[in-house]
Order: structure tokens, then sequence, then C-alpha cells
């Protein structure tokens, strides 16, 4: 049996049970053995694993220790690791494969970490359900006729299902946190610029955030430890205060602790099921002495047009460089601009082209004013919000979802359906706020998601939180039986 | 808000899709459902609200003007869909 966390991980390792290799040999059989049914994974390496692998055994036996040293972790394909493929769900990006490492993956290498897969996800991470990935949909580990949440559908369904006790993610609007909430596991979404974008494709840049997904707060600890700090290939990178904490996380005493419920996010769009679990979740906290305030974010049923809004126009210019010249798939042609065209007609699918579309509407002569520069001011007004109710409490305690994950094929056919998922997880990204997605319960088998956001930069307050409510309670030590194969 | 065949049309030159024909009418109702749902900002008074571009008032930090090792020239070509001589290649643009 493989370790599924690093807790596990490290007592097998002190006990001399198991060495990184056979960690690793365990996680790849693992993926071999259940990825047919769940397509989390889009590329193996075995021998760059191996290797790897073998580097970090030799590591340890010269005296080495560390939560990263041979821990295996799988990395969302939108994120450059040097050699290995680089698709980010597209078709479009033909046989590319990755030039360097990106500052995040790179951190966790020298730290001894193993890559053990590139994983599936929504082309370019447009998408909340796991179902625009050019290489077909992700499934859910708890009922494989559902969606197992998007963008970072493989990511956490390689951690759900026990390919990896870690894997990244990334995040613009809620990608891996409604993920994280659909599959029941842990998933922080740093400060924006707490973790370095250098090596991450971009799509929605002043939105854009790599996010660690585990089975534990305990395990994003560690990964987190493992990657923060400023770095000078991302000038919008900050060192994070407080990292030293990280070392030796202690659980935050809940005493006296405000948490704010923001109204807006308990009304009728929540499914009911949904508010008990969470209401329970809050009076298991408020029991240890946390005190509930009720809170309001006025401005949170403007978040999806905002966010869609700026998302798009900034797809729209950072998708232009996919045009078949210095990387891709190119569909020839003797003219250039035909060249270009054909190259991404053929190779970008229909969510990406809609947004792109979309974006250079809104940024476009006429329009500029009347969308893209009045979601930008909505945006202000957003975070305002957020600044007054940090002026009465901590943290805020929010539903990740309106309800469990849905049925494949529910949302596709109207994309504002779709955008209205991540309807509780926008907000925060717009913000530019940490927020922290914690499994909460279940209602009909399928998990609930808890949400808790802090203050900008408060991200290790955050994870205190979190490790606190996870001392209290166990449903992250629930899995799923896997689905067999087809 | 209304969006037509040629808006549709237009944001496809400007960022080089050409659509199929079967593409562009599900396009554009999809547009003009999202631009309609987006007026709702239209009910907000933003008198005197800053623009926020960018989610920590921070100041940007530069990083020391010194030369660091970036990519090799193969490395550099590597994905290029064609290359030659060290360039990447394109079809003839005159």
């Amino acid at each position: 049996m493989i370790p599924l966390t690093m807790t596990d991980a490290r007592k097998h390792f002190e006990a001399g049970q198991m060495t990184a290799v056979e960690w690793v040999q365990g996680c790849l059989e693992r993926i071999q053995r259940n990825d047919s049914a769940l397509n989390a994974v889009l590329a193996l390496e075995p021998t760059i694993t191996l290797e790897a692998a073998r580097k970090a055994d030799a590591r340890r036996a010269r005296g080495e220790r560390g939560e990263l040293l041979g821990l295996p972790f799988v990395i969302k394909d939108n994120l450059q690791m040097r050699g290995w493929p680089l698709s980010q769900g597209s078709r479009v990006s033909g046989q590319d494969r990755g030039a360097f490492d990106a500052t995040a993956v790179g951190r966790l290498l020298d730290a001894g970490a193993v890559p053990l897969a590139k994983a599936n996800m929504d082309e370019f991470a447009m998408g909340s359900s796991g179902e625009y990935s050019a290489f077909g949909p992700t499934r859910n580990p708890w009922d494989g006729s559902r969606v197992p949440g998007g963008s970072s559908s493989g990511s956490v369904v390689a951690v759900a299902a026990g390919y990896a006790p870690l894997a990244l993610g990334t995040d613009t609007g809620g990608s891996v946190r409604l993920p994280a909430s659909f599959c029941g596991v842990s998933a922080l979404r740093p400060t924006y610029g707490v973790l370095s974008r250098s090596g991450l494709t971009a799509m929605a840049s002043s939105l854009d955030q790599i996010g660690p997904v585990a089975s534990s707060v305990e395990d994003l600890v560690a990964a987190l430890g493992g990657m923060a700090g400023r770095d000078p290939l991302d000038s919008t990178s900050v060192d994070l205060p407080g990292a030293e904490r990280l070392a030796h996380l202690r659980p935050a005493p809940l005493a006296g602790l405000k948490i704010g419920l923001p109204q807006e996010y308990f009304s009728e769009g929540l499914s009911e099921a949904t508010r008990t679990i969470l209401v329970t979740a809050m009076d298991r906290l408020a029991s240890e002495g946390a005190e509930l305030v009720e809170v309001s974010l006025p401005h949170t049923r403007f978040a999806i047009d905002t966010y869609y809004l700026l998302n798009t126009s900034e797809v729209s210019s950072n998708l232009s460089r996919f045009d078949g010249v210095r990387f891709g798939e190119r569909k020839p042609h003797q003219e250039l601009h035909a060249m270009i065209s054909r190259t991404r007609d053929a190779g970008l699918g229909n969510e990406t082209k809609r947004r792109i579309l979309l974006g250079a509407f809104c940024l476009s002569k006429g329009y500029y004013e009347a969308f893209y520069l009045k979601a930008l001011k909505v945006r202000a007004l957003i975070a305002e919000d957020f600044r007054k109710a940090f002026e009465k409490v901590d943290i805020l305690a929010t539903p990740l979802s309106p309800a469990t994950a849905f049925p494949f094929g529910e949302r596709t056919r109207h994309p504002l359906e779709m955008y209205l998922a991540d309807v509780f997880t926008v907000t925060q990204a717009l913000a530019s706020l940490p927020a922290l997605a914690l499994p909460a319960g279940f209602d009909k088998g399928l998990p609930v998601g808890l949400q808790l956001v802090g203050p900008a930069l408060s991200d290790v307050r955050l994870l205190e939180v979190g490790a606190a409510f996870q001392s209290l309670t166990d449903h992250h030590l629930a899995h799923p039986a896997l689905p067999t194969p087809a | 808000m209304k969006v037509t065949r040629e808006d549709v049309l237009r944001c496809a030159r400007l960022t080089n899709l050409s659509l199929t024909e079967a593409e562009i009418e599900p396009m554009r109702q999809d547009m003009e459902t999202l631009l309609s749902h987006a007026e709702s900002l239209d009910s907000l008074d933003l008198d005197g609200v800053e623009p926020m571009y960018q989610g920590l008032p921070l100041a940007l930090p530069r990083r020391e003007d010194v030369p660091r090792p970036g990519l090799s020239q193969a490395e550099a070509l590597a994905n290029a869909p064609e290359a030659e001589r060290g360039y990447f290649k394109v079809p003839k643009v005159l």
C-alpha cells in the first residue's frame, strides 16, 4: 500500500520500510490501473521519474531529510517542466515540450520532490468542469458519471484517487478550489504573488495563480513552504509574511477567532444539503470558541459578470501568441495570415474561441469603456467589500459551490450556466485574496467543500485555521472507491 | 445588447480566427447572452471609482540588471514548427 500523505510517507521512510523508487513505482502502477477510467493524466515520463526518485534516495542515504525529499507530485499541463510535454489541454500545442522549469516546479524539484505525471485540464485552464480538455474529460472518482470540476481537473483527481500526495494546479477564478470541493481534497489559492507565475502559461495574467492540491492542510503547508518566496523572474511575486511558521505549523487557537459568514453566499442559490453541511462545520468551530458573525459583501452579485469581462479580455490578448510560428502545431498555408488563422481554427477549442472573441469585443473601440473599464471599476468595489468585512472579522467562511458535482453535459450547452458554477470562487480572485478549500462532508456520497478566505498575505494564518478545522474533523480522510476501468 | 454577425466577424478578424459558417451564429448567440447579462454592471454608480488593474498595490520591484543564462538558440527553437539557420521560418509575407 503506497502512502497517501506526507505524514504517512515520513513514517515509512523513518522506519526504513520504503524508498522513493518504491513509492513512485507504486504511484505509477496505480495510475496504470485506474487512469483509463479517470483520464486524469496526460503524460508520464517513467525514465525521468525513476531517475529523480533514485537521486532522492541517494540524498536521503547521505543523511538529508525533508518533507519534500522523494515526494511524488503531479503537475498541471500548463506549467513548464524541462523535457516534459506541455499541451495546456490544447491541440494547438502539438508536440511541444517544456523548455525550462517553472519556478514553483523547479523549487519542488530542488527540494527532492519527484515529478510523476502531467495532469489533464480544461483547455488553457478555461472551464469549470474538466469537460473542455482537447484530450477528453476527466472523471470524478466519487462518481464516474459526474464532472470532477475544473480547470485543474487532472491535478485534483490525481490527489483524490491517490496517484500522488501532492499536485500543482492553477486557479484563475476557482480552478483548484472548485474541483477540490467536487472531489473532496484540500487546495489553496494563495494570495496573488505568493507563488511565482514564471513558467505558467498565462491565461488571465492579473488573476492567474498556481495552487497546491493535497489531501490535508498539513501537506499543503509543506508544499507551500517549498515554493513560496519572491522570484526575480516574476515582478509581481512577493515574499510571504510568516513563511517561517510553515516549517512547524500549529493549528490556530479557535477561541475568540471571528469568522464572518457573508450573507450573499448563503442565499437562495445554495442547496439545502450544502447549507446544512456548512452550518454543521461552523457549529463545530463555534463549539471550540470561534465567534460567528454575519457580514455582507454587497457587490457579490456583480462578480461573475466582472470576472468574465476581465478574464476574456486578458485571454484574447494572451492567447494571440498561439499562432503556429514559434511553437505548437502549424497548419501550413502559403500565405502567412492564412497559416495563422488555419492553425488557430484547427487547434483551439470552442470555449477558447468563445472567450477570445468575447474579449476582443470587450476591448474593441466603442466597447472598451462600457465593458472592460467598467469591470475594472467594479473589481475595485468587490475588493473594497472584502476590506470592510475584514475590519470586523479575522476570516470568512463560505461555500465553494452551490451544490455537489454535476453530471457530464449538464452545462456545456449553455456557457452562462457553466460560468455561474464559479459564483463563490471568482470574488477572491478578483480581490487577490488567499482562499482555502477544505472537505466539509458528503451529500448523497458526493463531497461538499468549505472555503476559508483571509486578508491579502494572511496565507499562513489561513492554513493555521484550516489545520485547526482538520484536527476537529475527518472528512479529509475519506477516499473514494475507484471505478473499475472500462 | 445586440451582437450582430458583423460584430462576430470583426472580432474574428482582430484575433486571427476565420470561423466556419456553422460556428458564427452559435458564437453570436453566446456573445449576445453573455454581454447582455454583463449589462447588470450598468446599474452601479461608478463615478469616482478607480479601476483596479492588479491585486496587490505593491511597488513592483525590479531585479538587478545583470546578465543571466537564458535559453540557447537550439532550446528556443526546439518547439518551432519550422526553423532554418537559427530562425523561426514562416511563409512568405510579401
